[in-house]
């Protein structure tokens, strides 16, 4: 009897982390009322921005690669 | 356009590694919520960092053999980013720290560890300002490579493996196999990691014909 009844206590404190896991707090609210996407979309902004200069600065730096291969 | 794809690439995946990485699912863990999504940008940092101070050391040693001025050129401009691509994974990595552990710096083994290893390359941009003779400089700073190179290894990666730290994969605290074991988040982590070299291996080489342009013209 005893076992039993300590089985059965030891399943209910389990199931009862069990539940718990799920009552982890993680940002539902944000991403269901959609406005995460406003902060990835401006994220993206950023680095596409950022992405950009770097290729632009490339080209500069071949053009100005090329003035001086033509001195030399 | 043939030569560049893997500019193209590194840029690709930084957007998708970024937007899936905001948008994915991760898994439920206390203490780190949502917090963990900065691994996809912090560890990053760090592996861009071991890239770029490992290509120092290969071109350190190549410029000591060959004593080629634009070999010792690659070596200091990789130290150069690897240096940037060091400081923002101290800092990415104090902000969590802030809110995982309590305190930006709780002097945790890995913290200061990697700090002194941040340190040593500093030094070593410092020690190469200070000698003005060309071959000389080379020579000297990629001896210096080669000391600094290791010691980086052995602090951040070894060290802080035998003493209690609140870093996973350090003193008995599981590794990434606690993140890896969902592949959702494997499924960001590498293409974030691979992206990341190669943005910075990328403005590696914009520095390199920077300065070989500038050498070029003396």
């Amino acid at each position: 009897m005893k076992k039993i009844v300590f089985t059965l206590i030891m399943l209910i404190t389990s199931m009862n982390l069990f539940a718990q896991a799920s009552e982890i707090e993680m940002a539902d609210a944000l991403r269901s009322n959609g406005k995460i996407y406003i902060v990835v979309i401006s994220i993206v902004i950023i680095l596409l921005g950022l992405l950009t200069y770097l290729f632009a600065i490339e080209k500069r730096l071949k053009m100005l690669e090329k003035k001086s291969g033509d001195k030399n | 356009m043939k030569k560049n794809w893997w500019k193209i690439l590194g840029a690709l995946l930084v957007l998708y590694s970024t937007i899936a990485g905001l948008l994915m699912g991760v898994p439920r863990l206390p203490i780190l919520h949502e917090s963990i999504r900065n691994l996809y940008f912090h560890v990053p940092m760090w592996f861009a960092m071991i890239v770029l101070f490992s290509n120092s050391i290969y071109f350190g040693v190549k410029s000591l053999l060959s004593r080629s001025q634009y070999d010792d050129l690659k070596a200091v401009e990789s130290v150069n980013v690897g240096v940037v691509f060091g400081v923002l994974g101290l800092l990415t990595g104090m902000v969590w720290a802030k809110f995982a552990w309590g305190e930006f710096w709780s002097f945790d083994p890995k913290q200061n560890f990697s700090a002194i290893s941040l340190l040593l390359y500093f030094a070593y941009l410092i020690l190469r300002n200070a000698i003005d003779e060309e071959q000389k400089r080379a020579k000297i700073s990629a001896i210096y490579n080669i000391f600094a190179f290791p010691m980086m290894i052995v602090l951040i990666f070894v060290l802080p493996r035998l003493k209690d730290s609140l870093h996973p994969g350090n003193g008995g605290n599981p590794g990434f196999n606690m993140y890896d074991l969902d592949s959702r988040m494997r499924m960001v982590f590498y293409p974030a990691c691979l992206g990341w070299i190669l943005i910075g291996y990328w403005i590696y080489t914009i520095r390199f014909r920077i300065s070989s342009l500038t050498y070029k013209q003396q």
